[in-house]
């Protein structure tokens, strides 16, 4: 009785969250409402889907599950919606994420250092790189899906020169802790809040979310009011190398474990789909962080709901396409004009 | 022209070889992109130190044309015979060509290759995945058999990458062996993509779903360790005892593998065996000394279990 109480509650949430959300012209509402979607295909189809339950002294259940491992892409996706935001683009941020969690790894169990500085280390490891891809964007005017392309097929070699391609097992309860905690939430998923609440509190709170938007949408008319592209360039890159740093470690962390093979791969395409799913332009001059977020979390939702459905993994990739496809056109003028069209052309009076 | 004067310094070289008794080999190694190749690079080396063959190496890096090249010169040295993984099935067939009109026989291993003609290869030597999935299934068969004297449980699957050969053939294995057990079923198959991350989110899934809750016997079949090793975390993450309220297998015998079976967290490992470097050579003396051998050799490949894993650690880690 309680279970059915709580999900009429949170339903009613939801559906005024989007109510809001509408009436605002929010870019958010179209993410969400893909995802009220998916919740509402398993309130009818998946009955376990609901099922939330206390155990060890957190929450457990499948929704559980779906904010936890959307939160890597989530963190991501906050990096790469300024990176997007100012006109550029970041695919090296998953061979980030492997170098950051091979060096957490490696310093912990060959080097005998304290988590708390493998963990610093590796945070490092995220900035260098960011400043490594900032430098070549923002300073040597290096195309950036060109810049970015060059670490994100080194970056993995470099990871794997880190753990002389081995896989290096750690077993150390503060680092077990950042993939695996839980404060009644995941502790990645609260990570992901922190980084929202200070990505957004800066970008939002100042000016500088306005400066990275002016950038990415007309970067010479920015120069000529006299912001220093430059460097507002070279920032975003460095913070997405960081965001990817955390990535990293949460991933790493998550499976005690440091396997530079596979850590984050094709994790920077969906950071890309998650940004993108949120509203954001790739052609860049707009950011919407909470919209990113929510993207990450439509795409986990997906993948946990084709395993909770069964689908085979041979066709599972089809229904994830689809539901993609169906937000990414409604986040389309065209369509949406269309759309909204459709009611005044009935009865006659198109505007055409 | 130059083809014939290769050849004709080939016939000089190996002439030199086989009248000082001594073999040489070429063997073309594709790279070293996982901890299974460089096992195997070191199983051939050492092989060939302590046999007092002639090695002559290459790495190709991950390149056929790099494999390529490797092979080319070796004809050109006069090796006698040929060693190959090939990095990809197809494009082989002229360069196998030379080597066969040059004379000198190649021996595929681990890997196959795509062609019409199967005489441009002497023969291959490496694992039988279907074989694998078969050692699994019948390992699980054994094991309810002695545990409960019924093949009765309810096993949860999980898969390779989608496409790739040994998913699919340890997969057809492994199906072949349960089919015979009408009790005995896969309730649910998921891919984790061969990756400890992907096996762990996938068996979190699984653990939630009704079926878990239904199966009185809870068997988990990987198709790599990997998987399963992510797997056996979700598990015990979610408070239950991995070793004593399931029963669970996975493919490839690494070292970690071993370890978790010691610590009573698994059950069972079936090999896919790196170490090719004896059979490989025992096939090359048989070629050189001009016996027949056989088209295709399977890897011999045993299966691991919680009665040898703790005593098998520390050879096993010496290994790979």
């Amino acid at each position: 009785m309680t279970r059915i109480a709580a999900i009429a509650v949170f339903w009613t949430c939801l559906l005024a969250v989007l109510y809001l959300l509408r009436r605002q012209r929010n870019v958010a509402f179209w993410p969400l409402l893909a995802l009220s979607a998916i919740l509402l295909f398993n309130l009818f189809f998946t009955p376990h889907f609901y099922n939330l339950e206390m155990r060890g002294g957190h929450l457990y259940g499948v929704p559980i599950d779906i904010i936890n491992h959307a939160s890597k892409v989530a963190v991501l996706s906050l990096g790469m919606t300024l990176v997007i935001g100012a006109g550029g683009i970041d695919l090296s941020v998953g061979a980030v994420m492997a170098i950051a969690g091979a060096t957490m790894a490696h310093l912990n169990i060959e080097a005998g250092m304290a988590p708390g500085y493998c963990i610093l280390a590796a945070l490092a490891t995220g900035l260098l790189a960011g400043m490594w891809n900032g430098f070549l964007v923002a300073i040597m005017e290096i195309p950036p899906m060109v810049a970015t392309i060059i670490l994100m097929v080194s970056g993995r070699g470099v990871a794997q020169l880190i753990t002389s391609g081995q896989i290096i097992n750690f077993n150390n309860p503060v680092l077990n802790f950042i993939g695996n905690g839980f404060i009644l939430i995941p502790f990645p998923f609260i990570l992901t809040l922190v980084v929202f609440g200070v990505t957004y509190g800066v970008t939002r709170g100042t000016a500088l979310g306005f400066m990275i938007e002016a950038v990415g949408d007309n970067e010479v008319a920015a120069r000529r009011a006299g912001l220093s592209a430059k460097t507002i360039k070279f920032l975003v890159y460095v913070f997405a190398g960081l965001c990817a740093a955390v990535a990293g470690l949460v991933h790493t962390s998550n499976i005690r474990s440091a396997d530079a093979n596979n850590i984050g791969l094709y994790l920077e395409l969906d950071a890309i789909m998650a940004v993108v799913i949120g509203g954001t332009a790739m052609t860049g001059g707009r950011l919407y962080l909470a919209s990113s977020v929510i993207g990450a979390i439509l795409i986990q939702a997906l993948t946990t709901t084709m395993y909770a459905k069964d689908v085979s993994p041979v066709v599972a990739p089809v229904p994830k396409a689809l539901v993609i496809l169906a937000v990414c056109l409604l986040q389309s003028e065209r369509v949406r004009r269309y759309l909204a069209d459709r009611p005044n052309r009935a009865q006659g009076r198109g505007n055409e | 022209m130059r083809k014939l004067l290769a050849s004709v310094l080939g016939i000089a070289l190996a002439a030199a070889g086989t009248f000082a008794g001594e073999i040489t080999v070429g063997f073309a190694q594709l790279g070293a992109e996982s901890m299974w190749r460089t096992a195997n690079t070191d199983s051939v080396k050492g092989e060939a130190a302590r046999r007092g063959i002639n090695l002559v190496f290459s790495d190709a890096q991950q390149k056929q044309e790099n494999q390529i090249k490797a092979v080319r010169s070796f004809i050109a040295q006069g090796v006698d015979v040929i060693g190959l993984p090939p990095v990809v099935e197809s494009g082989w067939e002229p360069v196998l060509r030379e080597a066969q009109e040059a004379g000198i026989p190649v021996i595929l291993t681990d890997r196959r290759v795509d062609t019409s003609d199967e005489s441009l290869y002497t023969a291959f030597l490496g694992s039988n995945f279907i074989t694998e999935g078969e050692n699994a299934g019948n390992w699980l068969v054994r094991e309810l058999m002695g545990r409960y004297g019924v093949v009765k449980g309810e096993v949860f699957e999980l898969v390779g990458t989608v496409g790739a050969a040994p998913a699919i053939d340890r997969k057809k294995g492994f199906e072949a062996v349960i089919a015979k057990h009408p009790n005995l079923n896969i309730v649910k198959s998921q891919s984790g993509d061969f990756t400890r991350a992907k096996g762990k989110e996938v068996m979190e899934a699984f653990i939630k779903s009704p079926e878990w809750d239904k199966a009185a016997t809870k068997i988990i079949y990987g198709h790599n360790d990997d998987m399963v090793l992510g797997a056996i975390q979700a598990i015990e993450e979610a408070g239950i005892n991995p070793g004593k309220e399931c029963i669970i297998i996975g493919v490839d015998a690494i070292a970690d593998a071993f370890e978790a079976i010691a610590q009573g967290k698994m059950h069972c490992t079936v090999e896919c065996n790196p170490l090719l470097g004896p059979q490989l050579f025992d096939m090359v003396e048989a070629v050189v000394a001009g016996k027949e051998v056989p088209k295709t050799v399977y890897s011999i490949e045993g299966t691991y279990d919680y009665y040898c894993a703790e005593a098998l650690l520390p050879w096993r880690r010496t290994l790979y």
